[in-house]
């Protein structure tokens, strides 16, 4: 179960966001993570964990959104991108490569956060996005 | 260290892991020791291979290995009788070390010896094919075992594992007789998930292979290390 470890992860670097960033009564919606198909995270266990660990704490009520990436490699044989599968054995199925270089796939990342502070929730709920340019 | 936002949003999930992991590296840097994360499947033979390795490897190299157990002490016991120095990190309910866990037993390692005097450090990770993966310890090379055993198709069932490492040892090859296994399946199934991975068939039972891997290790402690020494 190591969405657990993850998750811990994960707080830690939200609690050290809300320390340096946003003002100590930042209220956060939505958390949007990218997790990549090529790593051992389970996006349902994950959200899973992180309503379970959040409860009672200062992001309880945060949601999370979770864009799966998906796994691609490139053939370096025709430089083409392709689905590596266990069943093609990650091989490139046009030309029989083994798989050298990830594309996408491996990604673990914290893309944005939608948060508003008290006052802006007394004046208008609209969240603040801060998208990552 | 203050952060900006942009820096913060779009980082790594594991980033709290990972600053840990850099922080351990820069010990072994430091120190000039060569630290290796052992993963595999339970009972591929992580520790069979360490007690065959380490007496020989002690006539070259001053050692300690940090053993990592869900549980028991029952490895670290075994490791100890070979005569280096071991700090097990019991686990608890984690079915991976991380990074924290391995500073912690760092801490202990010191309580015990001057990391100055060590060549190298051997982390034997807990028994699994999937979460040691993705958690890295500081490790300058992630090594993985795979017993014939297993199977000709775990590298493909657990590729980021394989994909990872930096060198697979395929143990157990004393059995070979016995199994309807081919080894060449085993090495192209490696290479397929990662063909840039070092690929040495041992037996820590009768000590096929042993020296290659031995030799893998020399190299690897002079390529690691060397540059570091050049900039010191």
């Amino acid at each position: 179960m190591h969405e657990v470890d993850m998750t811990k992860c994960l707080l830690l670097a939200l609690q050290q966001w809300r320390e340096e960033q946003a003002s100590p009564q930042a209220m956060v919606d939505t958390i949007h993570l990218e997790v990549g198909r090529f790593t051992c995270v389970e996006p349902e266990q994950l959200r899973f964990t992180f309503q379970a660990a959040v409860a009672g704490s200062w992001l309880d009520g945060a949601q999370l959104q979770i864009e799966e990436i998906p796994f691609v490699g490139r053939c370096l044989a025709c430089n083409g991108t392709y689905s590596p599968t266990p069943e093609g054995a990650y091989r490139s199925p046009c030309c029989d490569h083994p798989l050298e270089e990830i594309v996408s796939g491996r990604e673990l990342r914290i893309r944005s956060i939608d948060y508003r502070t008290s006052l802006q929730s007394a004046v208008e709920s609209q969240a603040l996005s801060l998208q990552r340019v | 260290m203050h952060l900006p936002l942009e820096d913060r949003l779009g980082m790594n999930l594991l980033a709290a892991n990972q600053h840990q992991a850099e922080h351990n590296r820069e010990h072994f840097e430091a120190w000039q020791v060569l630290a290796l994360n052992v993963m595999s499947s339970p009972g591929a033979g992580k520790t069979a291979l360490l007690e065959r390795s380490l007496p020989q490897l002690a006539q070259e190299w001053s050692m300690a290995v940090l053993e990592g157990d869900m549980t028991t002490q029952l490895d670290a016991e075994r490791l100890e009788a070979v005569g280096i120095p071991v700090v097990p990190i019991t686990t608890g309910r984690s079915c991976h070390l991380d990074a924290a866990m391995v500073s912690g037993g760092l801490k202990l390692l010191r309580q015990r010896l001057n990391p100055n005097q060590l060549d190298l450090l051997w982390v034997e990770n807990v028994g699994n094919l999937v979460c040691p993966a993705e958690f890295e310890v500081g490790e300058h090379h992630k090594v993985a075992l795979l017993s014939v055993t297993e199977g000709e198709d775990k590298p493909l069932k657990y590729p980021l594992m394989f994909r990872q490492a930096d060198v697979v040892l395929i143990t157990k090859i004393d059995l070979l007789p016995y199994l309807p296994v081919e080894l060449e399946q085993i090495r192209r199934n490696i290479h397929s998930i990662n063909p840039n991975a070092s690929v040495i068939p041992v037996s820590a039972l009768s000590g096929e292979g042993i020296d290659v891997w031995h030799a893998w290790l020399r190299s690897a402690r002079q390529n690691t290390l060397q540059p570091a020494l050049a900039m010191a």
